[in-house]
């Protein structure tokens, strides 16, 4: 999948699929999702970063939250520099990769920025809750207000922060609001066990529970998702 | 006739380097059902074993190296195989990591092989050296490490047909290792491997010096048939963009064609050169053992089919490698090697680095194969407490 997910380096936002020098994994310059992330792996977890870009996260997993962290990344830029880094990185495809763990191989499979450039969105979230015992999945909202004023008033594809790409050349070829992906979930029979709305720094709003006001307000959704019974 | 001389232990480096003399009281169980013992196993190291002899870095050669991997070769002069990657300071750093590499059974540099002397006849064993595999090989090393008194390796490195040892190593031997990086190579030998490798044999077997495999005691040497098998197999080593970038059509110092079976063309003079400088060090019966070897190469074959099956339980991290011109080992079984580790969920790393170089990348100079190779070993080091 092409990664859509940007970093921040030395305090100006970074974007594209390859990102070719490491960003520092310190906390006060990481980006705030990813320390959302982190607070919802536990140490000694073994988790799974698909799509994991430059190794930003892994890097502050396997660091600063003492997990067992691995990734997936499909571009070779990326691949390089999170081996180059130490990190356990495969280079592959989440659409046809995941297919090849078992079940129940990671307690965790994280999934950030990365759904909506997938090729079947709904197979990948089905394999990582077969090879995960949870997954958090986070993606830009196509629900949210600015998105929908611009379409409406604008009669043009949305260009926000979240999705910086004009339509010609975007890797997100499966856009969704938060209420689509929730949808999708029931659909599944998957449990969303919490969701957080994150503005377009990826800093946490307060909309409550209230999945309809997230929808609203939410540049981007991160969902913590384990499997129904 | 020369005589069998189980050597004691020695550090001479001409031509054998250290040898080792294995398989004296229990003999090696080979594939074949045969078995072999005593036999000398060469050998080189590099570096200090520490205490707790945590810090083995073990270097599996490809099918025509050798132990010599960072000391200038006996015979040759050259630099060793892999000098620019192993030594004081450089990515398998010896001040730091006790290197350990031995000539593959088979081989034609000190270890047990057609040419050396069956010690139950006093003469050559010739093709009377038992046919011997990948495993052999790997179960061959094992014992070498036991005489030395080493039990866990850190990291058993190999390219080509030593990866191919590195993945039998992870098979045979899970609880030795801890860290894994086969480059460039397969899980097994392809129908084009094996092709390629018996229009070798047969060049070799073709040449009437060959005598059945008896030339050490008939006299003569079938280097006509070698070098051509060499020539055969060094264009399998490299890419047609390699190829055409560093020979195109260009001539070979002249202004034009002359009509004639010369060697004409700059491509043509350089393989010539590569036969010819290859029989000065190596012979002609280990070249059919060693490609045999490598044509039964097939892991998942000894596991029910199933590769996965061949890692189960693994502990080992992994650094799979290979190359985007490597059209001898292509990426496509590197990333099989991939996926059977991950079915076991093992720890493993995959990139695919690109280099113009062919199947031989791994053995030119490539910045970025030598950044993931630093930063992987580095990792791990970490995690081993070394």
């Amino acid at each position: 999948m092409a990664s859509d997910r940007t970093s921040e380096r030395g305090g100006s936002r970074v974007e594209g699929r390859a990102i070719h020098h490491i960003s520092e994994a310190r906390p006060g310059t990481m980006r705030v999702d990813f320390l959302e992330i982190g607070r919802m792996v536990a140490p000694g977890c073994h988790v799974l970063d698909i799509g994991c870009g430059d190794g930003a996260l892994l890097y502050h997993l396997v660091h600063d939250r003492k997990a067992d962290a691995r990734g997936i990344e499909i571009s070779p830029e990326g691949v390089f520099t999170c081996v180059s880094r130490g990190l356990s990185v495969i280079q592959g495809d989440a659409d046809t990769d995941l297919a090849h763990y078992p079940d129940d191989a990671f307690d965790t499979v994280i999934l950030s920025q990365t759904l909506q450039a997938t090729r079947n969105p709904e197979e990948v979230l089905r394999q990582m809750l077969r090879i995960g015992r949870q997954a958090i999945v986070s993606f830009p909202n196509f629900g949210h207000w600015r998105v929908r004023l611009n379409l409406l008033f604008g009669g043009k594809m949305p260009l926000t922060g979240c999705l910086s790409h004009p339509w010609y050349e975007t890797p997100n070829i499966h856009l969704c609001t938060i209420k689509d992906f929730a949808d999708l979930c029931r659909a599944n029979n998957i449990v969303m066990e919490r969701f957080i709305a994150l503005n377009d720094r990826g800093q946490p709003d307060a909309f409550g529970s209230s999945l309809k006001f997230a929808n609203l307000l939410g540049e981007q959704a991160l969902f913590l998702l384990r499997r129904g019974s | 006739m020369k005589s069998f001389t189980p050597l004691a232990d020695t550090t001479d480096l001409d031509p054998k380097g250290k040898v080792a003399v294995l398989g004296a009281r229990t003999p090696l169980k080979l594939d074949s059902g045969e078995e072999l013992g005593p036999f000398n196993m060469a050998y080189q190291t590099y570096g200090t074993l520490n205490a707790d002899k945590s810090n083995v870095v073990l270097i599996c050669h490809t099918l025509t190296g050798d132990q010599h991997v960072a000391n200038s070769h006996p015979i040759t002069g050259k630099p060793g195989w892999w000098a620019d990657v192993v030594g004081p300071g450089k990515i398998v750093d010896t001040e730091r990591y006790f290197v350990v590499c031995s000539n593959t059974l088979g081989g034609c540099m000190g270890t047990a092989g057609p040419r050396e002397i069956n010690p139950k006849t006093g003469r050559p064993y010739g093709l009377d050296f038992p046919v011997i595999t990948i495993g052999d090989m790997v179960r061959a090393q094992a014992l070498l490490l036991d005489h030395l008194g080493i039990g866990d390796i850190f990291c058993v490195i190999g390219g080509s047909m030593g990866g191919m040892q590195v993945l039998q190593w992870a098979a045979l031997y899970p609880e030795r290792i801890h860290a894994a990086v086969p480059i460039a190579t397969t899980p097994k030998h392809s129908a084009q491997n094996i092709a390629f490798h018996e229009v070798g044999r047969q060049a070799i077997m073709a040449d009437p010096n060959w005598h059945l495999g008896n030339y050490a005691e008939k006299g003569g040497n079938p280097h006509a048939g070698l070098s051509v098998a060499r020539m055969v197999a060094h264009i399998t080593y490299l890419s047609e963009e390699g190829l055409h970038k560093k020979f195109g059509r260009r001539l070979q110092n002249r202004e034009k064609v002359t009509f004639g079976f010369d060697a004409d063309f700059q491509v043509e003079s350089y393989l010539r050169h590569q036969g010819i400088t290859f029989v000065d060090r190596f012979d002609a019966n280990s070249y059919l053992y060693i490609t045999r070897a490598t044509d039964y190469f097939d892991l998942a074959a000894d596991y029910g089919g199933k590769l996965a099956d061949a890692f189960k339980g693994t502990k080992a991290r992994f650094c799979v490698i290979s190359f985007t011109s490597d059209w001898l080992y292509p990426t496509a079984e590197s990333r099989a090697i991939t996926q059977a580790l991950n079915a076991v969920a093992a720890n493993v790393s995959f990139v695919e680095i690109a280099a113009p170089y062919g199947h031989d990348s791994f053995l030119v100079n490539v910045p970025e194969f030598h950044e993931v190779l630093r930063g992987f070993l580095a990792s791990a080091a970490e995690a081993r407490g070394i």
